[in-house]
């Protein structure tokens, strides 16, 4: 991947929980613009990535570095305008007493922003939210606005990178594909890098450009999104994977 | 086939809102065999009304009537609360999507298997935990005697869904109500639970009502598939014959789910207004 820097570089990662160790000697190159995509199957420890990324799992080792910047274990407003997050589950990751214009307008309002009027609209609009939306409250909306409410958060900041846990996983097949054009659209008008956790390989293959298959804590292979269209990759487990999606039942 | 296990006919679900009464079921009909009979749709289509409905899971102050509901000679809407428990569990029952929600968190899995055997038969107690053992090994867990003891905190997604699938099937009923039961589970899983529930329900010859949003899934694990939409079925066909499928609106689901060699820039997305007027 291109020269100049990495958006997102990790060097021998190691998280844990306790006394597990879930993830181990995780390094990846990330470049800017970049959509990638982190698979495997539960337990594998894809979404502890992502979380030692943004700090929600602050026991880990090794180097996380952001565009050159290293990451430390303190919070770190500076890098929360940088790098953002959007969860699974659109239902437990809103406040159920915040309006939408509460949730879209904390974020501002922790970094010192002011025009919280003429931006929360705007990113409204660009997240596919009608302007009636404002005013309600999670309950008043449906699983897909609602995960459209948690993208139009995370971009509250404007940063560079957004990391997306199973994203469309707990929405209808017809509202993923409205989420998954949003995501897709997004990227491009923002100049945005992803990294993308799901165990969902056609999501892959429609949003990522490269995947990672994380088995136990480990990276087993990073290939190009064509290798997982061919069915060519290289390793073993990694093809065992392609194939349980393919045919679910018959395992 | 002989006489259908359950026979529903023109099923309705309601509920008083505000703004008048809203109907979520309009008027459902299908048979149920010995087979595996699959409803799909969005959330809000009413397939989970419809499978709630049957057990009379619905809530007051929602009302649900129908032309027809018969089980095993009777009709399920008129029977008393104190026959209904007789059928609820024992003849047919239901299993839920998530086990976090559905298991009871102060209870042992064990107990919880035998109090839905001893619910509706009286044994003694060795008698019970030896089903519950037994039962145990049927779901595939590997070690019936150490979860036995387990809480279900203690217990993973896949194995506590197994353990929810061990409980409805414990009292060995004549139709199983599945409410997506893998949509909680990781994809290595579900095919895992998925084959348990075939074998059991081949095995004793029981009826299946596989409820999920999943039109791929269930176009491969089911017989036949119902796709309701607003309340309503919109189409009814073998589940070998989706591709073929013709209604707008499952032609529709069937394009949005990307493929594994996705090659479409943006992805269809459905535009209702196109069979909502018609």
């Amino acid at each position: 991947m291109g020269n100049g820097m990495s958006a997102i570089s990790l060097k021998n990662l190691d998280v844990s929980y306790g006394d597990t160790r879930v993830v181990e000697g995780v390094s990846l190159e990330i470049a800017e613009g970049e959509c990638f995509g982190l698979v495997g199957e539960s337990g594998s420890g894809k979404s502890t990535v992502l979380r030692a990324i943004t700090g929600l799992a602050p026991d880990w080792e090794g180097e996380i570095d952001l565009f050159g910047q290293p990451r430390d274990k303190s919070i770190d407003k500076r890098f929360a305008a940088l790098c953002q997050m959007v969860f699974q589950d659109p239902y437990g990751s809103l406040h159920p007493r915040q309006t939408v214009d509460a949730t879209l307008s904390e974020p501002l309002a922790i970094h010192g922003i002011k025009d919280a009027d003429r931006r929360v609209p705007e990113m409204m609009e660009a997240c596919g939210l009608d302007p009636r939306f404002r005013f309600r409250l999670p309950h008043q909306l449906s699983g897909g606005q609602r995960q459209r409410v948690a993208i139009a958060r995370a971009l509250m900041l404007k940063p560079k990178i957004l990391l997306l846990d199973e994203p469309t996983s707990a929405l209808d097949v017809s509202v993923q594909a409205e989420i998954l054009n949003l995501l897709k659209r997004l990227r491009r008008e923002q100049g945005l890098t992803y990294v993308i956790v799901t165990h969902d390989l056609p999501v892959v293959s429609f949003l990522c450009d490269r995947l990672a298959v994380m088995r136990q804590g480990r990276i087993v292979e990073v290939a190009d999104v064509a290798a997982l269209k061919t069915n060519t990759m290289k390793d073993p487990y990694s093809r065992e994977l392609v194939e349980k999606s393919t045919t679910r039942i018959t395992a | 086939m002989s006489e259908p296990l359950l026979d529903v006919q023109n099923l309705r679900v309601r509920f008083p809102t505000a703004t008048g009464p809203v109907e979520v079921v309009r008027g459902v009909s299908f048979t149920l065999g010995r087979e595996r009979l699959g409803i799909v749709g969005e959330s809000g289509s009413g397939k989970s009304m419809t499978g709630r409905s049957i057990l009379r899971l619905i809530r007051k102050p929602g009302e649900v009537t129908a032309d027809r509901l018969r089980f095993d000679g009777k009709d399920l809407l008129s029977i008393s609360e104190r026959e209904m428990r007789k059928v609820r569990g024992a003849r047919i029952s239901m299993v839920m999507q998530d086990p976090k929600f559905s298991l009871n968190p102060v209870m042992t899995v064990g107990e919880q298997i035998g109090e839905a055997l001893a619910v509706h038969e009286k044994l003694p107690r060795r008698q019970i935990r030896e089903r519950v053992l037994t039962m145990l090994e049927a779901v595939q867990i590997r070690d019936p005697e150490r979860v036995f003891g387990l809480y279900p905190h203690e217990v993973s997604g896949g194995m506590g869904q197994r353990v929810m699938i061990a409980m409805m099937l414990i009292p060995e009923p004549a139709i199983l109500i599945a409410d997506e039961p893998t949509s909680a589970l990781d994809v290595s899983v579900q095919g895992e639970v998925l084959k348990i529930i075939d074998e059991l329900i081949t095995r004793n010859g029981m009826g299946l009502i596989f409820i999920s949003h999943d039109l791929h899934l269930v176009s491969q694990f089911c017989d036949r598939i119902l796709v309701m939409y607003r309340g309503e079925v919109v189409e009814q066909c073998a589940a070998s014959e989706l591709d073929k499928a013709s209604h707008p609106y499952t032609r529709g689901l069937l394009a949005s789910v990307p493929q594994l060699n996705e090659t479409r820039e943006l992805l269809p997305v459905l535009d209702r207004s196109q069979w909502e007027t018609a």
